[in-house]
């Protein structure tokens, strides 16, 4: 005779709560990508619009991560290691462009690039130009994905123990030294994660880069033109490429975050 | 040689007071003390990785308090080992070399002899992640020493050990000790290792030195009461002293000593406490007769916890004869001890 197996009536809350949340995510865009033809599909990878426009997502995406790992990696490093007055502060200025609303994010990039600031007109001067420009994409989604690689980064170098770090400098090696021999070695996969991140929160961004630059077309801003004015029927195909591109990016995150625990 | 001059270093929620310590060269040195006294941020502070407030620190006669870490000419191992997870057990070992090259080579006279003495040669291409804890405590060994540094500071380095590993660990340390000839500095808060491993020591307790002196000197003659209890001086009372005499409590004591005028405690070590149903058996100084209160049981040895008068004193006797004298809470038993074994504090 076996004995009846008794489940707490919790793990029944806990199991139908995710059921009802991987259906909530998964549902619309399995309706949406489902919904376009085949042919469809075809059509709009062949489009040099749509192609073009998800080039430009992913290099400005990619430039955006790349700027954060050049300046994010030091900082990161000095938020993980170093205490000091007005730690908290600073960190909580770092998670500003999570919380603020993605126009507000474009209106106060502007409102330092334009002719009226002495900033926009230095940089005017010099030859950059932020409305409606390339480089005007990169700032607004490198200030958007910056925190996601900076906060990664920084936990993955608070998982390394500082001792190593002790131990290295006093077998001879400066902080330097130490960094690219001990520190980056053991940080890299988390700087990888870092920027994948970022970049798959830059792919997304749509509200502040339509505010700063709406041509040169993204694939988020094709995607609202195509639905405002051809309907839904014209943006979904280029919609499913972009969530292609995510899932891409997102999956990869997923190997290197397994990865980092093994 | 390591001189610390009047250290102080202030961290949040802990601070080091006036330390000042010597370690002659060519001397092991322990700096016993409880979890959270300080050992470890003594260490750092040699090393260079924590700021100090005030003080002096002097390798080899050389002062090195502004010195980064790199400049100093100190070998460190941690309790956790702290190897690079990324690298081998040899480049583990060999890290340091580049950053010691005479004349454009890097050194490598000690190399062999170390990888040799610790046993490492069947190791040299394994990865330092599969290494058991005693292999781990070889290599982080190796790899302080391969740099040949003036001074080594041990931060516990076998007490993450199975009890094997520290045994054979603790005997490679002395015996590298003796063939090195090299200064250390280790922090510990066991005495098996202060007196296999240490001529001398010190005893440190809320960031502050409490006593240094050589290993018999603190262990029988501690300077404080803390010092006495930490030690393991079980039986530490406040004091009356009178002569060769000394009241605690209701009882009055016999000592050895007639120059007592600024002390206040006395203490007296446990196993030096002799027990026995009969009077006659004892010797007669300070024969005194009590009522066992307690006994704690340890395995082969036992503490009998006695009430004599208002004082409560603990001996520690072996459980076979806890048997052989069938001794229970409640039954009355006789205590002696030497003058000569009671210490004014």
């Amino acid at each position: 005779m076996t004995a009846k197996k008794h489940t707490d009536p919790f793990i029944w809350l806990a199991v139908s709560s995710s059921i009802i949340i991987i259906a909530f995510i998964l549902f619309p865009l399995i309706e949406m990508v489902a919904q376009p033809t085949f042919a469809d599909l075809i059509a709009t990878a062949k489009d040099k619009e749509v192609i073009s426009s998800i080039w430009l997502s992913l290099y400005t995406s990619g430039m955006a991560a790349l700027i954060s790992f050049l300046f994010g990696t030091p900082f990161a490093y000095l938020l993980a290691r170093k205490n000091f007055w007005g730690k908290n502060f600073i960190e909580s200025i770092i998670d500003l462009p999570i919380m603020i609303p993605h126009p507000v994010v474009g209106i106060a990039i502007l409102s330092i690039a334009g002719q009226n600031h002495w900033l926009g007109q230095a940089m005017s001067s010099i030859g950059i130009r932020i409305m409606g420009s390339v480089t005007g994409i990169i700032v607004v989604l490198t200030f958007v994905g910056l925190p996601f690689y900076v906060n990664t980064v920084k936990a993955g170098f608070e998982a390394i123990p500082s001792r190593l770090e002790n131990v290295s400098r006093s077998l001879g090696a400066s902080i330097t030294g130490t960094f690219f021999r001990v520190t980056f070695p053991l940080a890299w996969r988390s700087m990888v994660v870092g920027m994948i991140m970022c970049t798959a929160r830059a792919v997304s961004e749509f509200g502040a880069v339509v505010i700063v630059a709406y041509h040169p077309m993204i694939a988020p801003v094709m995607i609202y033109e195509r639905f405002t004015a051809y309907g839904l029927k014209y943006s979904q195909p280029v919609a499913v490429w972009l969530i292609i591109v995510c899932l891409f990016l997102f999956l990869l995150l997923r190997i290197f975050s397994v990865q980092k625990k093994n | 040689m390591i001189r610390i001059k009047n250290l102080n270093v202030e961290l949040s929620g802990f601070s080091l007071h006036d330390i000042d310590l010597t370690v002659e060269k060519g001397e092991f040195f322990t700096l016993l003390g409880p979890t959270g006294a300080g050992k470890t941020v003594v260490l750092e502070s040699v090393i260079g990785i924590i700021p100090i407030e005030q003080g002096r620190i002097y390798i080899n006669n050389k002062e090195v308090t502004n010195l980064p870490p790199e400049k100093r000419d100190i070998g460190i191992v941690y309790q956790d080992h702290a190897l690079f997870p990324h690298l081998t057990v040899y480049k583990n070992i060999t890290y340091g070399l580049r950053y010691h090259k005479v004349n454009g080579k890097e050194p490598g006279k000690n190399l062999s002899f170390i990888i040799d003495r610790l046993s490492l040669v069947p190791l040299l291409e394994r990865s330092v992640k599969h290494l058991s804890g005693g292999e781990k405590q070889r290599v982080a060994l190796a790899r302080a020493l391969a740099v040949d540094p003036s001074v080594l500071l041990l931060d516990e380095p076998l007490s993450a050990l199975d009890p094997n590993f520290r045994e054979d660990t603790r005997e490679i340390l002395k015996r590298l000790h003796v063939e090195t000839g090299i200064t250390v500095l280790m922090v510990t808060h066991d005495f098996t290792e202060a007196h296999f491993l240490a001529q001398r020591t010190a005893i440190i307790n809320n960031g502050r030195i409490e006593q240094t002196g050589s290993i018999p000197e603190v262990f029988y003659k501690p300077s404080t009461p803390f010092v006495a209890e930490f030690v393991g001086m079980k039986n530490i009372f406040s004091a009356i002293f009178n002569g060769n005499k000394a009241k605690a409590g209701n009882l009055e004591i016999k000592i050895s000593s007639n120059n007592n005028n600024s002390k206040k405690y006395i203490a007296i070590r446990p196993e030096d406490i002799h027990v026995s149903v009969d009077k006659q058996s004892l010797p007669e100084h300070n024969s005194i007769k009590g009522i066992v209160s307690k006994i704690l049981n340890h395995g082969f040895y036992c503490d009998l916890c006695l009430k004599i008068s208002d004082v409560n004193f603990t001996a520690i006797i072996p459980t076979n004869s806890l048997i052989n004298m069938n001794l229970a809470p409640g039954i009355s038993v006789y205590i002696s001890f030497d003058p000569a074994n009671v210490h004014a504090i």
